[in-house]
């Protein structure tokens, strides 16, 4: 598929790449900018680029107001808690599914994922009550089951498209060379399924710690995580997009370093099977 | 010792009989050939003996021991398939060595028995590489060192070459053959293709529909095909099988006679019609003769050198010694 490229064409791709790249990464920027302005700076009109005073006091007033450690640790209970226990649930059940199919597999897949079409807050009703009858409301472990069963679809789909693509006579031909249930899992099928498992984890981590519907609606102060931090920085008068923003750059700070180390992993995780 | 027993083995998917009743035996060192048409149930009947499917019902016996509800590890065979199925994460080396390492032999006892398949199977250069980096055919060669450092009472073929191209596929069916005559162990080989058959096997089975049409050695089968289907299966180009006025000469319902038992001449002989395609392969001609009030097409195989085009008129007289005949139900006539 190797089309000749002049230089031209070139120049003009990066330069139109770049522009779009950046277009999906101006909210960000802007967030982080205005962290660094003062309050009266980030409204200003016109808006002021990158010569203004810089400042931390933002991060200092949003530290002092708030516990930043006890947001990131409920956040990471429940993204870290709520992938842990999904996969405990997906890999058994997109093994099954990918390996010893039953008549009625692709059915219960589909219905897996039209629980997907669902507007969430369609059963956010029920599911406050049951959280009220059980007394789950304001905890982490609450959430962080809301959260794996919100997730759960999208594991197994992912995860049975991986194993798909290993082929069954591999698995057959570690059986005749002598390997038991035992071996055939340690040796050969999870070194051949690891890179799937891992872009499964990585992108329902980021899913749960961006998930805001759920634990705005189902926390108030001691599961709160990182999206309830940023939200309690919005009110209704005053200056705040300063301090909102400086919120934001540290909620998202986390996330966004761990998507830039594994953004290989990612891609291949999201296209996968796209082109073999 | 490889000596496989099937005693009444039968397999059903559902309500669907892959397999009815079936009694074969293959002695031990035998190259016994499965041969059939696709979803004739060959290959079930290899994933059988292999133990990757369960027998609805019946026995298989391997040397003499009751196997058929020992699982594929503890059968003591090994198996190469059509996809080769080696392992991507590990090298040639490591591939090789896997049976070798499940069954818990030492470090040093692995690596010898690896270089020695390596140097047996021209290996040794490639062992450090990953079965992606290697073509079709070294797969193939690191499949078949996987099965035969571990000394299996029997090695199991399922379309091992069908995967390779034409030139490549008749070197293999060499190696193989030229392996089986050294190692002396038992293998079972399924393909589709027969000519593999005929020139691989000391037995071949041939199978229709998960029934035995006929077991035998190739020139038994060559000779004397049991049956129509035997006749029309086995041979190529396919043998010619006439019905009506002229099978009545012989007292038969239908008559074969293989294109090389035809003897062809430009003006004279029993049969004649016209050429409407002729196949020149250098040292013999296939000339498909249309028009000759025999029924179908007729082909017949003459030399290199004979000249006979598209439309020609052409004369054939078959060789009397050597015209099968069948009856009614298609079955020999002896």
């Amino acid at each position: 598929m190797a089309r000749a490229v002049t230089t031209q064409r070139k120049i003009i791709n990066t330069t139109v790449a770049w522009m779009v790249g950046l277009l999906i990464f101006f909210p960000i920027l802007w967030t982080i900018l205005t962290s660094f302005k003062t309050e009266a700076t980030a409204i200003a009109d016109p808006p002021v680029w990158f010569f203004f005073d810089w400042t931390l006091d933002n991060y200092r007033v949003v530290q002092a107001r708030s516990d930043y450690s006890r947001f990131l640790w409920n956040s990471i209970i429940i993204a870290g808690g709520s992938t842990f226990l999904g996969m405990l649930i997906a890999i058994p059940a997109a093994w099954s599914m990918a390996f010893v199919p039953s008549k009625r597999t692709k059915d219960i897949l589909l219905w897996m994922l039209s629980t997907k079409m669902l507007p969430a807050v369609g059963v956010l009703y029920p599911i406050y009550l049951i959280f009220i009858k059980f007394g789950l409301l304001d905890t982490r472990i609450g959430l962080t089951i809301v959260l794996m069963f919100i997730n759960l679809p999208i594991m197994v789909w992912m995860l049975y498209t991986y194993f798909k693509e290993i082929p069954g006579e591999i698995l057959e031909a570690s059986r005749m060379d002598g390997a038991g249930l035992r071996e055939e899992i340690l040796y050969v099928l999870t070194p051949m399924a690891i890179p799937g498992i891992a872009s499964t984890v990585l992108l329902n981590v980021i899913l749960a710690w961006n998930e805001a519907f759920w634990t705005l609606n189902l926390t108030a102060a001691k599961a709160a995580p990182l999206t309830a931090f940023i939200a309690s920085y919005s009110s209704p008068e005053g200056l705040f997009y300063a301090k909102l923003s400086a919120a934001s750059t540290m909620a998202i700070a986390p996330i966004l370093i761990l998507g830039w180390f594994s953004q290989k992993q990612l891609v291949r995780g999201l296209t996968f099977g796209a082109v073999k | 010792m490889g000596r496989i027993v099937l005693e009444q083995v039968t397999k059903s998917f559902g309500d669907v009989t892959v397999i009815p009743p079936l009694d074969l035996t293959i002695e031990d060192g035998e190259f016994a050939v499965f041969v059939g048409p696709s979803g004739c149930g060959k290959s079930t009947l290899l994933r059988l003996i292999a133990g990757l499917e369960d027998v609805t019902s019946g026995v298989i016996r391997i040397d003499g021991h009751d196997a058929t509800a020992i699982s594929p590890a503890k059968r003591g065979l090994a198996m190469v398939f059509q996809s080769y199925a080696l392992y991507p994460h590990m090298s040639v080396r490591k591939n090789i060595a896997f049976p070798l390492r499940m069954a818990g032999l030492d470090r040093a006892e692995q690596d010898r028995r690896v270089e020695q398949a390596a140097a047996v199977l021209n290996l040794t250069d490639y062992l450090d590489r990953r079965p992606g980096q290697l073509s079709g055919g070294q797969r193939q060669r690191v499949a078949i060192g996987r099965a035969i450092v571990r000394e299996p009472a029997a090695f199991l073929f399922d379309e091992p070459l069908s995967n390779l191209d034409a030139a490549l596929r008749v070197g293999m069916r060499l190696e193989i053959s030229e392996l089986h005559k050294r190692l002396e162990t038992t293998m079972i080989y399924v393909t589709h293709d027969q000519v593999e058959a005929m020139t691989m096997a000391d037995k071949i089975v041939v199978l229709r529909a998960g029934f035995i049409e006929q077991v035998g050695s190739p020139l038994d089968l060559y000779r004397a095909p049991r049956n129509l289907f035997v006749a029309g299966f086995i041979g190529s180009p396919k043998m010619n099988l006439i019905s009506g006025a002229e099978a009545a000469k012989h007292n038969a319902h239908t008559i074969g006679i293989r294109p090389e038992h035809i003897s062809v001449h430009p003006t004279e002989g029993a049969w004649s019609g016209v050429v409407a395609v002729s196949e020149h392969l250098g040292s013999d001609t296939f000339f498909h003769v249309h028009d000759t009030g025999l029924g179908d097409t007729i082909t017949v195989r003459a030399d290199g050198e004979v000249g006979l085009r598209h439309g020609d008129r052409i004369y054939m007289t078959p060789r009397a010694d050597v015209i099968h005949r069948f009856d009614e139900q298609g079955l020999r006539i002896a």
